[in-house]
């Protein structure tokens, strides 16, 4: 009976380990294909290392936002953009950040999964359907 | 008791001769070791006036050579630093204080010093030591300018007749229905120009103008943030920052590496009424020409010959023409005089590739024209060989300024730190 109990721990141990390796596998793969929307749609402003342009586009890198779990809200600044003069780390930025609708859910995922895993940023990953639940819900 | 006085007076009037002496000349004064850190041609020297003075936008010297700073942030509830080496080592030892709102924009003319907010231009009476006689006897000569957030910096400059310039900068990079979006249109004609992309024109004397009692001197002009009056020409100059985003915008006709270099940043000599094409093209001084802007149906290709000012003088990309100065001092070697300064406060619309600016550089004149060859005249400011994020930069140069005595000042909006170029044979 012992035996029998510990074998089936294992198991569930191998499965587990598995489907988060696999896991792992599927959110690098995000990241990845994020890296190569953010170069095209978003480097331009919040440059290469994340870190904005003092004074007119804010940074992502170590972003308060950005690293929150307030995922309507950066999904709500991609498909909507934002424009708003207020302060963002005790910063203000001039420049608008122009909305990015065209972008799939797919897309939104993998480039919020891309920001908020790289420079110093240490956030979760979002899913295609976390997109899609908080969108549908954008005005 | 008659001739102690006459003594005293005569010792006073010596000893401030002796002071104003050792406070002007350049040859006296020791640079730092490593010329605050620049690169500059033979014969030149630098040093630090003043650190950590705050986020110093444009400068003016007065005759005494005291430095007015304006701060695009507040310092202690102050947005105007006055700074004073008052004991003629170059350095300034006073620092004060006054004006509670923030900018971009000062000038000395005459006996007056002329202060921006990003809304507003307020004038201040000098005494004859140039200080400033009540900073709160201050007049508002103009108001209700647009201030959107984008390109919101007021940049000022005086004619000899009683003017003052005003550049107004356009809320937008290229007048589209939507801001920097792809695929969005541009709108024609540019509502925007009623009221901003241009220079405005107010008189000196006159209180609480805008908009309705101003004159819209030039026009078609996105952001200019360096303007300088030229006393030899008799003429306004301006510098303006070109629009960014051809390739985010339109990466089928423009690659990564057009977009770094076009459009050309640009400085132009101004007369009453001119149009410098804003939004509707850009220049490209690869080809000379100016370009019908991509969202006017442009395609990099279709030029515009027969409407729209040319510049003066063109420059690659995005570096960001923050200041510029016509040298009319005795300092420099002769071939400065007369030519233009200009402060490139650095890109951020180069990337991927790596920036550039980040230096000031000199524009030779000659009868009254640019050569067509510019130069880097200081660099050094970023602390970098290459910028490749402009947040790694650790000075960006923004303002201009020159002293009594020839010496060009230079301000730095990241740290706050007030340069002193002088020549030393």
């Amino acid at each position: 009976m012992q035996r029998i109990f510990i074998t089936v721990v294992i198991v569930l141990l191998c499965i587990a380990g598995a489907s988060a390796q696999s896991s792992n596998k599927l959110v690098a793969a995000s990241a990845a294909r994020g890296k190569t929307v953010y170069l095209q749609r978003c480097m331009v402003c919040h440059q290469a290392d994340g870190g904005g342009v003092p004074k007119l586009n804010a940074p992502l890198d170590g972003s308060s936002a950005v690293n929150s779990t307030n995922l309507a809200k950066l999904v709500k600044y991609i498909v909507k953009g934002f424009n708003d003069r207020v302060e963002i780390d005790g910063e203000f930025y001039e420049n608008a950040m122009p909305a990015a609708a065209d972008l799939t859910d797919q897309q939104i995922a993998d480039v919020l999964t891309f920001i908020r895993s790289n420079w110093s940023n240490k956030a979760g990953p979002v899913t295609a359907l976390q997109v899609k639940q908080t969108r549908s819900k954008l005005k | 008791m008659k001739k102690v006085t006459q003594i005293s007076i005569f010792s006073c009037l010596f000893m401030s001769l002796l002071l104003t002496a050792i406070s002007t000349s350049a040859q006296n004064i020791k640079p730092d070791a490593d010329n605050a850190g620049l690169s500059l041609p033979a014969g030149f020297a630098a040093l630090k006036v003043a650190d950590n003075v705050g986020r110093t936008r444009h400068i003016a010297v007065n005759k005494q050579g005291a430095i007015y700073a304006k701060l695009e942030r507040l310092d202690n509830g102050k947005g105007i630093v006055v700074l004073k080496d008052t004991d003629g080592d170059g350095r300034a030892e006073t620092k004060t204080s006054f004006g509670n709102y923030i900018g971009t924009g000062i000038a000395i003319k005459g006996n007056y010093l002329y202060a921006a907010s990003n809304k507003e231009v307020f004038k201040y009476a000098l005494n004859a030591t140039g200080d400033i006689v009540d900073e709160n006897a201050v007049a508002t000569i103009v108001t209700g300018l647009m201030d959107k957030g984008q390109h919101n910096s007021k940049s000022i400059t005086l004619d000899n007749a009683g003017n003052i310039y005003v550049n107004i900068g356009a809320p937008s990079n290229a007048c589209q229905e939507k801001d920097r979006t792809k695929g969005s249109m541009g709108m024609m004609p540019c509502p925007i120009l009623d009221s901003a992309g241009g220079i405005w024109q107010f008189k000196v004397d006159q209180l609480n103008q805008s908009y309705a009692s101003g004159v819209r001197y030039a026009t078609g002009l996105r952001n200019v943030v360096g303007l300088d009056w030229n006393n030899q020409l008799n003429q306004l100059f301006v510098t303006q920052h070109g629009r960014d985003m051809l390739n985010n915008l339109y990466p089928d006709l423009y690659d990564t590496t057009i977009s770094a270099e076009l459009p050309s940043e640009t400085m132009y000599a101004i007369n009453k009424g001119d149009n410098a094409g804003w939004p509707y093209v850009y220049y490209d001084h690869f080809k000379g020409k100016k370009m019908m802007a991509p969202e006017y149906g442009g395609d990099g290709k279709k030029t515009v010959d027969d409407k729209f000012i040319n510049p003066a003088i063109a420059f690659p990309g995005h570096m960001a023409p923050n200041g510029l100065l016509f040298y009319t001092g005795n300092q420099f070697p002769a071939r400065y005089k007369n030519g233009a300064f200009i402060a490139f406060h650095g890109s951020w619309n180069r990337s991927p590739l790596p920036q550039e600016g980040y230096y000031v550089v000199f524009v030779p004149y000659e009868n009254g024209k640019p050569t067509g060859k510019w130069e880097v005249f200081a660099n050094g400011f970023s602390g970098k060989s290459v910028v490749k994020n402009p947040r790694d930069a650790q000075h960006r140069p923004c303002g201009l300024a020159e002293g009594p005595d020839g010496s060009l000042y230079i301000s730095d909006d990241v740290k706050g730190t007030i340069y002193r170029i002088m020549y030393q044979k």
